[in-house]
């Protein structure tokens, strides 16, 4: 039997088929994540291309409502631009974000937990009181404080065409230290094995040791960790840009549309606004449904 | 008549790939205040006749057919409900690592008088009493004193008494000890074992002692129940088993016990390993590992079969001038 | 005890001093406030008037003293954007954050603890099923969403409850209070249960998760063996080792409502700390901004004070040690 087929022949897969909800989660991930990605090609419309907007087609409720028009699936906004469209540019953007976040987080949480890990002593004390005191605070703080500072500290110039990296440092940061802890106890494991002492009386660097022969067998639970972080991360990204110190009405992610949108709640037009909270939460509940039961089929003991 | 009768008991765990076959047909009877050791490797399920007896098997493990009696009473179809005035009551319970049997946060007096109170009518006072009485009773010192005191303050040694007192207050008829040594220093081993035997002797307690430990059986029982892969392979009075084992098997256990008396080059031991309950072998389970093998045992599996006081599911037993 | 309390306050110390370092250097470095106060004209007298009077023309480390030793006074600076002490305005929005955090945090426990050890001891049951598919609505949806969809139902489409502001308050001293009023205490419905909602569905699938490793140890198992009742085994045994671990989390995630009132505080317009931070991070309003992160730093340092001593309370291995 080959890789493939012995994969779909595994308890995991087995387990999976059997769970209906796990299924309906990947699916709306699946047809979300497809959507996001394919965007320019699949959207009915193009937000962006400003001769396409015509101020006649602004607030159009849904399509399925008495007044609605057939082009415009879920509407459109004050701008005359199609909400469907819009939400999927929209999750591309917030996909981007969160993943690129915790792909720093990552590389961060990976070294610290590393070097703290194989050093010991001293600077393993130094670097877990660091994580330690931040994991103290709520990551959403950190990311809040941390984008309200880089912002400060560049040109307003620069600020918009940067908002986009500078989002994602601020969730970045705000996520990295239990990684750092999670690789930190691997290693310290690992450390012990019989291989590590073999490389290091061959005279391999420490370095190299870290990351060719340690980091290999340190990675599998982080990488679970870590999607499941992608959710929150998305939330992160979400929650600033709707506190309005996100991205930007020129780079709109979801948060940033439901920002926009709830100034129309009152006056009636709850489309702009809804559709892509749904699709949020949609999305961040299906990755959250997939990550308890991820959690549930790699833990026999649960079930 | 017998205080507790096992007839042609079948534990089945219902899984993915079919169902496992835990126990298979597993009949045998404690008398009052017997002791009958039960021995076997890890795996053979004397842990789950246990289990199975006081109703906390784990679930999907579940009794498929079958019979237990305690005192006449069918018990294997009882509810949870209808087990709890047998628990701790009629049948007491003795775990393996006594580091994780006590609750942390209750103190050892207080674990004592709830189960007192849940199975007898007594009073607070009374209860404290009869505490401190039972702490005494298997040995901690200043009883009186340490009633308070919470499982962490005790040693390993001392909280397996403590673990036995609680097994004991509610003076069921029967206690299932579960490997109650195997957790311990081996220094401390002897004293629990000796003290189980006193305690249970003074009470007229019977004694369902689970253990790999042939030593500790030779000592302690009155008879021997010897598991392998889920049946019972032999089983019979303590003497005869052991200086007249008539399944290979258990010659096999005699075998790998040292001893003083006999000055021998290398202990014996079984080739192989017991097969798992995934791919137990068609006839005998023990065939693929035995020296006295026949066609036969590939093909038919032995029920268990009189021997002179004991009974021994071999189709080829050991003859009785044959033994070491 | 009092011991154990103090080397607890000695640990702190130098957390806060590391927050208030970062603070300070928030101050010291990021951005231009002289440019942000002065707006786009000005003269190079205004300018240097504005610096000394600032304090901006002296030697770092003296600046970094005279720092600490305003901030232990609650003396923060000048907000860049509002021009009025930073300390004033922190305790002028501190009572509206204070009330909207306490209510969520009692609606958070008297309903996530319950419904945490239900779910727990019947796993099984299709009520704890419903409840758990609930829960994981209230952890996925964003904050800001339920604020949003509660003010949709409540206040746009049943005009039941207001959808922003406190509603009249009344003032103790400088404490100023929405409870006493009937506006005010409609007017803290909708922003409590926004805020209370993540934090209770959490607490509650923490304690059951919690609950569900209790009850397959082997004290618990034992406990059955010994024939306890359902009750005592429950309630006597399983409900106070659930609690161990979960105090620290519950702590933490209550402190957590003061960071997440941020959100709330942004979609209900309430006027508290958390809208006084975004409103400052948006224009780079740098002293609001530390003041705020100095003042969460001892908030969570008094959470965690907070929750050792709880640890005392429950578990005797603690209590024994020292």
């Amino acid at each position: 039997m080959n890789a493939v087929s012995r994969f779909l022949d595994s308890d995991f897969v087995y387990q999976f088929w059997r769970n209906p909800v796990a299924v309906i989660s990947a699916a709306i991930v699946l047809v979300v994540v497809v959507g996001a990605v394919f965007a320019p090609i699949l959207a009915p419309h193009n937000p962006f291309d400003l001769v396409s907007l015509d101020l006649m087609d602004s607030l159009k409720p849904p399509a399925f409502t008495a007044e609605g028009d057939p082009h415009f699936l879920l509407g459109t906004d004050d701008q005359g631009r199609d909400v469907l469209s819009g939400i999927m540019y929209g999750t591309r953007i917030s996909l981007l974000v969160a993943v690129l976040a915790i792909g720093f987080s990552l590389v961060v949480g990976i070294g610290v937990g590393l070097l703290a890990g194989y050093a010991g002593g001293a600077v393993d004390a130094f670097l877990m009181r660091v994580v330690d005191v931040q994991l103290t605070f709520p990551s959403i703080l950190i990311a809040l404080l941390v984008d309200g500072v880089v912002r400060a500290a560049l040109p307003r110039s620069m600020q918009e065409q940067l908002e986009i990296y500078v989002i994602v440092f601020a969730i970045g940061i705000s996520r990295w230290p239990q990684f750092a802890r999670t690789i930190r106890g691997s290693t310290m494991v690992e450390r012990q094995r019989d291989y590590v002492m073999a490389a290091k009386v061959i005279g391999l660097s420490s370095g190299r040791i870290m990351l060719t022969h340690i980091l290999p067998n340190v990675m599998g639970p982080v990488l679970v960790i870590a999607t499941l972080n992608l959710g929150l991360a998305i939330l992160d990204e979400a929650t600033l840009s709707f506190l309005g110190v996100g991205l930007p009405p020129t780079q709109p992610s979801l948060g940033t549309l439901i920002r926009i949108g709830n100034n129309f709640l009152f006056s009636g037009e709850w489309w702009i606004t809804i559709f892509p909270g749904v699709t949020l939460a949609a999305m961040v509940l299906s990755i959250n449904l997939l990550g308890d039961w991820l959690r549930d089929a790699l833990n026999p003991r649960l079930r | 008549m017998a205080l507790l009768e096992v007839d042609r008991l079948v534990v089945e765990f219902p899984g993915r790939r079919g169902t496992l076959r835990a126990l298979d047909e597993i009949s045998f009877s404690i008398e009052p205040g017997e002791v009958l050791g039960v021995v076997g490797e890890s795996g053979a399920g004397k842990s789950l006749t246990g289990a199975a007896i006081i109703g906390l098997l784990e679930p999907p493990g579940r009794v498929a057919s079958g019979q237990i009696r305690l005192e006449g009473t069918r018990i294997d179809r009882f509810t949870d409900a209808q087990m709890r005035p047998i628990r701790g009551r009629r049948i007491g319970a003795i775990f393996q690592d006594p580091l994780t049997t006590l609750d942390p946060l209750v103190s050892v007096g207080k674990q004592l008088v709830e189960t007192m109170q849940t199975h007898l009518k007594l009073s607070d006072r009374d209860a404290r009493a009869r505490a401190v009485g039972w702490l005494e009773q298997v040995g901690i010192p200043a009883a009186a004193e340490r009633v308070g005191a919470y499982p962490h303050q005790f040693s390993g040694g001392m909280r397996q008494r403590v673990v036995i007192a609680l097994a004991l207050c509610a003076e069921p008829k029967l206690v299932i000890a579960d490997e109650p040594t195997t957790a311990l220093d081996v220094s401390i081993q002897a004293q629990i074992i000796a003290l189980l035997r006193r305690l249970t002797t003074d009470h007229g307690t019977s004694v369902m002692l689970v253990t790999h430990d042939m030593g500790v059986i030779a000592e302690t029982a009155d008879r021997v129940a010897v598991m392998y892969a889920g049946r019972i392979a032999e089983i019979g009075p303590v003497r005869d088993v052991v200086l007249h084992p008539s399944h290979p098997y258990t010659e096999g256990l005699m075998g790998s016990i040292p001893q003083l008396e006999h000055r021998v080059e290398r202990l014996r031991q079984i080739d192989g390993a017991m097969p798992r309950l995934t791919a137990i072998p068609p006839g005998c389970a023990f065939n693929p590992r035995c020296g006295r093998v026949l066609e036969r045992c590939r093909v038919d599996r032995p029920d268990l079969l009189a021997r002179g006081t004991t009974l021994a599911a071999c189709w080829n037993m050991v003859p009785m001038d044959d033994v070491t | 005890m009092f011991s154990f309390i103090l080397s607890r306050i000695l640990q702190a110390i130098p957390v806060l001093l590391a927050v208030g370092f970062i603070s300070f250097a928030m101050f010291a470095f990021v951005g231009d406030p002289v440019t942000i106060m002065l707006g786009q004209d000005y003269t190079e007298a205004q300018r240097a008037a504005l610096v000394s009077q600032l304090g901006l023309d002296q030697p770092f480390f003296v600046q970094y003293a005279k720092f600490v030793v305003e901030a232990v006074q609650g003396n923060f600076g000048i907000s860049y954007r509002l021009a009025r002490p930073v300390g004033a305005l922190i305790a002028e929005r501190l009572p509206a954050t204070v009330e909207l955090a306490l209510t969520a945090a009692v609606l958070a426990l008297a309903i996530g603890l319950p419904l945490g050890v239900y779910t727990g001891i019947r796993r099984n049951s299709a009520l704890s099923r419903l409840i758990m598919v609930f829960s994981l609505l209230g952890v996925s949806l964003p904050t800001f969403l339920i604020g949003i969809l509660l003010i949709l139902v409540f206040a746009v489409q049943l005009g039941v409850l207001p959808s922003f502001g406190r509603g009249d308050v009344v003032q103790l001293g400088h404490w100023s209070t929405g409870f006493l009023t009937a506006s005010g205490r409609r007017a803290l419905v909708l922003p409590a249960i926004t805020l209370g909602l993540f934090q209770m569905t959490l607490i509650m699938r923490l304690v059951r998760s919690e609950m569900l490793e209790v009850l397959r140890s082997d004290y618990i198992k034992f406990a059955r063996a010994r024939g306890l009742t359902p009750r005592a085994i429950n309630f006597g045994h399983a409900l106070g080792n659930t609690l161990v671990p979960v105090i620290t989390i519950v702590g933490l995630q209550l402190g957590g409502l003061i960071a997440f009132s941020i959100v709330t505080e942004t979609v209900f317009q309430w006027p508290g700390m958390g809208l006084l931070l975004v409103q400052s991070i948006g224009v780079a309003d740098i002293p609001v901004m530390s003041a705020y992160l100095l003042l969460i730093a001892v908030v969570f340092v008094g959470i965690n004070l907070c929750v050792d001593l709880l640890y005392f309370a429950v578990d005797p291995r603690l209590r024994a040690n020292r």
